[in-house]
């Protein structure tokens, strides 16, 4: 019985030794295209903001073409700056 | 020489005709200009993310080509002074992208650049 009763002060972190990779090294992509933007739908949280690496696990070297990439998609028109209910 | 591309938004006013004129005219700047064109696309009447001048839809160009970077400002110029056109892009591309484009116009993926060694 006791055992069902144990309480934690902070929430058990679960499956957190899934270590978080970088998808483009680890693919092989070279390059991201801006024109493909469901694609790049997995880059951006649903108002529109860019996600920061620590949430994507991507590479430093892909973080930047991944926000290149976004920011010319924005510009014609394929990505919103900014949305409300993105997914 | 440098591989260039760029993607043109018109507005959704025009007709397919004309759409295809105000592209031709480009198409042709970029061939008096010297510029190797190596593809066209045309991706038709898209939704825009965003309304651009009040338009909800644009027709998209995008045209791949190889030429100076001369070229570049006298058709961006030219895009500028219409009025027809919503927004234009140019970008330069690198081995990388020329590669991406290459094996995306031979059909070896379907858009989307992973997932292809499915099959």
């Amino acid at each position: 019985m006791a055992k069902d009763q144990i309480q934690y002060v902070t929430a058990p972190k679960v499956d957190d030794n899934r270590k978080k990779y970088c998808r483009f090294r680890k693919n092989g992509i070279k390059y991201i295209d801006y024109k493909d933007a469901n694609f790049l739908l997995k880059f951006i949280n649903d108002q529109g903001k860019i996600l920061p690496r620590r949430l994507t696990g991507t590479s430093l070297k892909f973080q930047r073409k991944v926000a290149q990439a976004v920011k010319r998609a924005r510009h014609i028109g394929l990505l919103p700056f900014v949305a409300d209910q993105l997914k | 020489m440098n591989q260039y591309e760029t993607v043109i938004v018109l507005t959704p006013l025009l007709s397919e005709e004309i759409a295809k004129e105000a592209i031709a005219k480009y198409s042709k700047i970029l061939a008096d200009s010297g510029a190797e064109i190596v593809q066209e696309d045309n991706w038709g009447l898209r939704k825009l993310a965003y309304p651009i001048e009040k338009k909800a839809s644009g027709f998209f160009h995008l045209t791949e080509y190889k030429s100076s970077g001369e070229v570049i400002s006298k058709l961006e110029l030219e895009l500028k002074r219409d009025e027809r056109v919503l927004r234009f892009l140019t970008i330069r591309l690198d081995r990388h992208a020329v590669a991406y484009n290459e094996k995306k116009r031979s059909g070896a993926f379907n858009k989307k650049p992973k997932q292809e060694a499915a099959v």
